[in-house]
């Protein structure tokens, strides 16, 4: 009796500790914390220091020589980034190219979504998983899938002239143009997807009250569809904005040498001159430019994540 | 009608939407099989290059490592996520859930370049304070990938949790079941193809990954993605035609499967007469 009572209460012990929801739910939080918030607080640490020729290829903030803790804070590498007009200019551009994009995005995706939430039950489900599938397919080939069609030899330079629209082939490849569309291409699905699932939600009898005391529909589009699905918009609008910024595929893939934008020019200022700290000090400014819509969309995805429960 | 004349332009503008997502694709596809290295003459129709691709052996251990992070980093993520999305969507009143949502949902919009250095930075400050990781590779490259794609599967998982009728899990264990054997027998099977789902999200995330894997590699391990990126660097090649056309297939494989089965669980679901 004793000895199998022993093993009951141990197992018994065991799974109460194990299962219980503080530890259970501990885990992810541990490990968020650890692997996602800790690296940003060492990307502004690593910011302030200089870089020196070593492994890794940085100083110390902290040095404790002789008892005496001495701590070496440089901002020499913010006040770089402002010097320099190269980086200013690409912040701009970046910004600029994914403000460009996220319109376009939206102007194709609205009507796109507005459709899908509009046909018949049995056809969304496939219109849904046709508008989403390109996504799970490589991003790097879809974008690489440009190249062919955008070059001087490519398949639409060769079909204009084939059509004898144009005698010299455009120079389309490794343009700003290819860039904007090669981001409206590989984002337009994130675009859909939340101002879709917003649409399809809307109540159908507020259009039919509209309709029915007279409004013409261009007008209950404008005054009760559009508003209704803002928060779908804004949602779709951050999925393609922020990440747009920091794109570094598209433009080191279809841009140019006159497309300057940040994501390229941080991967250069790591991989190519292996200066850490200006890496990191760019990192720490587009975070900063990027705080706002950061938050705007994480209201709205948390608000999303919550409700019923 | 005026009505019909506005939903005729949305429907023209998701035709062509599509058209435009899936024309480039196709492109792709037709110049796998060209025997031409050109791509603008069309020199008739060959299976040379897919030859070509299963000869490359570079290529074909990129294939295996990928596929092999991948399926781990989709594993642990899928844990991951669902716990979070336990926190988010049950326990309101827990102290740090606002971080926790903030953390979760930070990554899905996090520029890559961000997510990747600053991971990088993590592992070289952990390999000078704890001595780990010595070399990086498939090893940090797995944590780097679980971690972001956590965000998505909560995302998936969560929209699911919502519509559990909570109920049921309280006849439960009224009627005396654990909280741990409720979630087995009753949570779980309700939310398990939110787990497929998440799943298979998370490993065509993580196989598709080029930037944050770049960042996080070491020497000794080199995923699909950055096999590609180098060749795709030089210029258009055949043989990435192929083996785009590859997976393009297999997905589109997949996502016919998913939506055959999802057809026929809703037609389960209108057969029975009392749902």
């Amino acid at each position: 009796m004793r000895r199998k009572l022993l093993p009951d209460l141990f197992t018994e012990r065991v799974r109460a500790v194990l299962f219980n929801r503080r530890v259970v739910f501990g885990i992810p939080f541990l490990w968020l914390l650890l692997f996602f918030l800790l690296p940003f607080a060492l990307v502004l640490k690593i910011s302030l220091t200089s870089a020196v020729m070593a492994i890794p290829p940085y100083e110390p903030v902290f040095r404790w020589v002789d008892n005496t803790l001495s701590v070496v804070v440089n901002i020499g590498n913010y006040l770089f980034l402002l010097s320099d007009s190269l980086y200013i200019a690409a912040y701009w551009g970046s910004v600029k190219t994914a403000f460009l994009a996220t319109v376009v995005c939206l102007l194709i995706g609205y009507p796109m979504a507005y459709a899908m939430a509009r046909a018949p039950k049995h056809w969304q489900l496939v219109l849904l998983l046709m508008v989403m599938l390109p996504s799970w397919t490589s991003f790097l080939i879809r974008v690489y899938a440009w190249m062919g069609i955008l070059g001087n030899q490519g398949l639409l330079n060769s079909f204009l002239m084939w059509l004898g629209l144009i005698e010299q082939p455009l120079k389309m490849l490794n343009t700003n143009f290819a860039v904007v569309l090669g981001i409206v291409y590989a984002y337009l699905p994130f675009m859909v997807l939340p101002i879709y699932t917003n649409l399809v939600k809307l109540d159908v009898r507020l259009l039919e009250a509209a309709s029915d005391l007279g409004c013409r529909s261009l007008t209950t589009f404008w005054s009760i569809t559009l508003p209704l699905s803002k928060a779908g918009i804004l949602a779709g609008s951050m999925l393609v904005f922020i990440p747009a910024v920091g794109e570094f595929v598209i433009p080191e893939l279809l841009g140019g040498p006159d497309t300057l934008m940040i994501g390229k020019v941080l991967w250069e200022e790591f991989f190519n001159n292996r200066d850490w700290p200006v890496a990191s000090a760019l990192a720490i400014v587009m975070l900063l430019l990027l705080l706002v819509p950061i938050v705007l969309f994480h209201r709205f995805q948390a608000r999303e994540m919550e409700k019923h429960g | 009608m005026v009505k019909s004349r506005s939903f005729s332009f949305s429907k023209v503008m998701l035709v062509l939407g599509l058209l435009f997502l899936y024309l480039p694709m196709f492109v792709l596809i037709v110049y796998s099989f060209n025997a031409s290295r050109l791509v603008s003459v069309w020199a008739g129709f060959s299976t040379h290059w897919y030859g070509e691709l299963f000869r490359d052996e570079q290529i074909l251990s990129a294939v295996w490592m990928s596929l092999r992070i991948a399926f781990y980093s989709a594993s642990m993520a899928v844990c991951l996520g669902t716990l979070c999305a336990f926190v988010i969507t049950r326990c309101k009143k827990m102290r740090g859930r606002t971080l926790l949502s903030s953390m979760i949902t930070a990554p899905l919009v996090m520029p890559e370049v961000i997510t990747g250095l600053s991971l990088l930075l993590l592992f070289v400050q952990m390999a000078q304070t704890i001595g780990w990781p010595v070399d990086r590779g498939m090893a940090t490259i797995w944590i780097a990938h679980t971690t972001f794609c956590s965000a998505y599967v909560a995302v998936v998982v969560s929209a699911r949790l919502q519509e559990v009728d909570r109920s049921i899990e309280e006849a439960a264990m009224d009627l005396g079941c654990t909280p741990l054997k409720t979630f087995f027998v009753i949570t779980l099977p309700v939310i398990a193809p939110a787990l497929v789902s998440g799943w298979l999200l998370a490993f065509t995330l993580s196989l598709d990954d080029l930037v944050i894997a770049s960042f996080v590699s070491g020497p000794g391990a080199t995923t699909l993605p950055m096999v590609v990126f180098s060749s795709v660097r030089m210029g258009v090649s055949p043989k990435i035609n192929a083996l785009a056309t590859l997976i393009i297939l297999a997905v589109s494989l997949i996502a016919f499967i998913a939506w055959y089965l999802m057809r026929r669980a809703e037609r389960k679901r209108l057969q029975t007469p009392d749902a």
